[in-house]
């Protein structure tokens, strides 16, 4: 309080436009007000305000990601130890993978924060929390293998072009993180995608024999005889891969996690359940008329738990940004994520995991959906008016 | 027999539930009595209270005015005017940037004398009578025209006129208490104004109120009755129930103490707005009522507050949609309650990421406010965040209880789309209908002054 009011009758302080380190106004502002809810008071329209902002919500988004993103750590440990044979303990897993993972979360972070905070300057304005959850969301949707070079260059194309072009969190079309994975996966495809790149080894360690680090999604797509022959270094049974102990990018292959992050953002209200829900049906439907007609015989619960079908319902199909809007939008988004999603790994056994493209398609037709909905509500409004 | 009743009266009207809304727990309700009647110092006359108003002045620094003394009158219809509420000498006359009228100040004299406007019975006027008398008196611009929320135009005839019987802002005055005493001049008063419409005088009542309050016995009106949170007793989200406005339509709406004030006028020939004025809010003193005109200074109320403290907020109105004044303002035309709450310019460290912050509400499940339901909160006047882009999608449509798509009509307005505006239903809006979703928004917009400028343009863009 006295602190504020010396700045107002003296000179403009370090930080301050006029200062000495003035440009670095929107970094300091930030800093600040990362420790401090600021003391800016409302000047018009309602004098009083709810106590939630966006660093609240964002900072649920990032706990709800706190157990993906633990199991992760483990299971990236775990693989290793299965895939190599070599026996660590669960703190040597964890700690194998936490290694491995760190490096990942460093580059988001930097890359990613360094830009928002570096644009935030430029346009004079505060920096926004946006890119708190889509930086802790990147890490958990590569796989751990992927090189930090190319991650760097994926999160900057990203956060230049994905979201500040269009102005900031908020005005984004595409869900960011997401979008740093289509651009790792269509500029290094042999970084992203194949049965290679899911299993870290270290330096001189091979695989035992019969290991091959491919996901059950790869073996999904020849039907299940090949899933349930393959589990030669793990199990592919709906519990394995409920439970998450499977190969598969860092913090999607653990539903039970997955959950717990659900479970968090439906409560808080964060995230629509809407929209997690028809994404759900949407799977079920397509799977079962992949059953029902013969185009596989994979169950289609099981579409539920293998690849990045519960880590994109959970945590990108819902950001509230690029989701539809409108309430029957987001069950019509929601459903065709899920319908999508199954409907490429059924008919695509090139490219098995239809989770990312889904969930960037809808995106895109986001407002489109939200524009219909709007005008059909509209004209029934008009016409229930006229007959009244 | 109670239930029977109840039942009863429920079957008499039109049923309207809404589940959408928010009652905000601030604490410092005004008790229900009144703890003095202010015979005022000095008065101001504010152009400002009234959306569009381009004023024309009808006085002179020095001049005598008695109550109903025209004092301004409209430039566009110079049949509105403008009168003083007390009777004294206008003492100064305050302008603000390229000389825009902002009040005419007006030193009351110790025992008022009003201008005699004489009795008449309702029940013998024609529709022009009615009018001739409001307009003179000065009462005329208690009358709200919709779209827009600009004083009604004399020469229209509305569709209907819409009267809410009951308050649900924070804190607001209690009407079953403020005018217990004025049944007979409300009755008169609708009497008068149903002259005005072909389409009725609708009056909407609270189905909790639907025992103990008068209101529901008034006669002449079509009464509905309503059941949900603030804000159920806006008039905007009633109309919106009701008979949405469309375009090319017009509606007019009045408050209750100004309806009791139009039936005084007829039944005493006076301009007598008195009324009873809700003194309220967490940084208030014994909250209570008094007995006060529109217009009277802030510091008439001075005993409701510490004047030792600089970091008080003197709002008329009520916390939502109300004006901030200071504490040598005035209260507006239209408000019949002063809030004082304090100022919330004080860091808290940690605040957002604090697990518990039991001094903050927030309808938000990432607080923990929902433990405490019943606990009022001693709110201060802190944003609690930095304004950002509209980010969440449904916490607007849960305090909004109207059939319309509530940011998508701020975004239009933002974009200055007079077609979008329309398709997204501006008519039927002003910008306290959208208090609730600028108190909830995370992104801290300032949404009603950003519906506020678009219901501006759609004026020009119509004139």
């Amino acid at each position: 309080m006295d602190e504020t009011k010396n700045n107002e009758t003296m000179k403009p302080g370090l930080f301050e436009k006029g200062g000495k380190l003035g440009f670095l106004h929107s970094t300091a502002d930030a800093f600040e007000t990362f420790l401090r809810v600021p003391a800016t008071v409302t000047h018009k329209g309602a004098h009083v305000r709810d106590g939630v902002d966006l660093k609240r919500i964002m900072i649920i988004v990032v706990i709800a990601l706190v157990p993906a993103a633990l199991f992760g750590m483990w299971n990236v440990g775990y693989q290793n130890s299965l895939a190599t044979g070599v026996q660590m303990g669960f703190w040597q897993e964890f700690w194998f993978g936490f290694l491995k993972v760190l490096p990942l979360y460093l580059v988001s972070y930097i890359v990613g924060l360094g830009i928002e905070f570096a644009s935030a300057q430029i346009r004079n304005e505060e920096v926004n929390e946006g890119y708190l959850v889509s930086g802790m969301l990147i890490p958990l949707i590569v796989p751990v293998d992927v090189p930090l070079w190319t991650l760097a260059i994926a999160v900057a194309f990203t956060v230049i072009f994905g979201k500040e072009v269009f102005g900031g969190t908020g005005m984004n079309i595409w869900n960011p993180a997401l979008l740093t994975r289509a651009f790792l996966f269509f500029a290094y495809p042999g970084k992203m995608s194949g049965s290679a790149v899911w299993i870290t080894l270290k330096q001189g360690q091979t695989m035992i024999d019969g290991a091959t680090g491919a996901t059950p999604l790869s073996y999904a797509s020849e039907g299940l005889d090949a899933m349930n022959n393959a589990g030669v270094q793990y199990g592919m049974s709906f519990w394995d891969m409920f439970a998450g102990i499977i190969p598969g990018s860092v913090g999607e292959t653990s539903v039970i996690a997955i959950l717990i992050g659900a479970v968090i953002l439906i409560w808080t209200g964060v995230a629509s359940w809407k929209i997690m829900c028809s994404s759900v049906i949407g799977a079920l439907f397509v799977g079962w008329l992949g059953t029902a007609f013969g185009a596989t015989d994979v169950p289609a619960y099981y579409q539920l738990v293998m690849g990045g079908f519960a880590f994109g319902t959970v945590f990108m199909a819902t950001d509230p940004v690029t989701s539809a809007q409108t309430e029957c939008g987001k069950w019509i988004y929601g459903f065709l994520i899920g319908a999508l999603c199954v409907t490429v790994r059924l008919f695509n056994p090139g490219y098995a995991e239809g989770m990312m493209l889904a969930i960037l398609l809808l995106n895109t037709c986001a407002p489109l959906i939200d524009h219909y909905v709007i005008e059909s509500s509209i004209s029934k409004r008009a016409k229930k008016v006229k007959a009244a | 027999m109670k239930i029977l009743k109840t039942v009863i009266i429920m079957s008499m009207s039109n049923n309207i539930d809404l589940k959408k809304g928010l009652d905000i727990p601030i604490s410092g309700v005004a008790a229900l009595k009144t703890k003095k009647t202010i015979v005022p110092d000095t008065v101001a006359i504010k152009p400002t209270d009234f959306r569009g108003l381009l004023p024309r002045l009808l006085v002179r620094e020095g001049d005598r005015v008695l109550a109903g003394s025209p004092v301004l009158a409209d430039k566009k219809i110079s049949d509105i005017l403008f009168t003083s509420p007390v009777s004294g000498n206008v003492t100064e006359i305050v302008r603000g940037d390229k000389r825009k009228l902002l009040e005419v100040r007006i030193k009351a004299d110790a025992q008022q004398e009003y201008l005699d406007f004489g009795t008449k019975k309702v029940e013998e006027l024609s529709s022009d009578e009615v009018k001739e008398s409001l307009l003179k008196s000065g009462l005329w611009p208690s009358l709200i025209q919709r779209p827009f929320g600009v004083v009604a135009d004399p020469n229209l005839r509305p569709k209907a006129i819409f009267i809410s019987a009951f308050n649900t802002a924070p804190l607001a005055a209690n009407l079953d208490f403020t005018l217990a005493d004025e049944f007979q001049n409300v009755q008169t008063g609708v009497n008068a104004l149903s002259k005005l419409t072909d389409g009725g005088v609708h009056v909407s009542l609270l189905r909790d109120t639907s025992l103990s309050s008068p209101f529901h016995k008034l006669e002449n009106v079509i009464s509905h009755v309503f059941c949900g949170k603030h804000p159920a007793g806006n008039v905007g989200v009633q109309i919106s129930h009701i008979s949405p406005i469309q375009k090319g339509e017009t509606v007019w709406t009045v408050s209750m103490p100004f309806l009791a004030a139009i039936g005084k006028l007829f039944r005493t020939g006076k301009y007598n707005v008195s009324r009873k004025i809700a003194v309220a809010g967490p940084a208030a003193i014994d909250p209570a009522y008094v007995e006060a005109v529109p217009g009277i200074s802030i510091k008439e109320v001075s005993e409701f507050y510490d004047n030792s403290q600089s970091d008080i907020r003197f709002i008329s109105g009520d916390v939502l949609s109300g004006e901030s004044v200071g504490a040598d303002g005035y209260l507006g035309f239209f408000n019949d309650q002063i809030t004082l709450i304090k100022e919330g310019n004080q860091t808290e460290l940690l605040g957002w990421i604090k697990p518990f912050r039991t001094k903050v509400f927030s309808t938000s499940k990432t607080y923990f406010s929902w433990l405490t339901p019943n606990k009022a909160y001693n709110m201060n006047t802190n944003l609690h965040g930095g304004v950002r882009a509209f980010v969440m999608s449904d916490v607007y449509s849960k305090v909004f209880p109207m059939d319309l798509f509530p940011i998508y009509l701020v975004k239009a307005c933002l974009a200055g789309d007079i077609e979008k505006m329309e398709e997204y239903g501006i008519y039927e809006v002003l910008p306290e209908d959208f208090a609730l979703c600028e108190y909830v928004d995370p992104s801290k917009n300032d949404i009603q002054d950003i519906i506020s400028k678009g219901i501006d343009l759609m004026l020009k863009e119509m004139a």
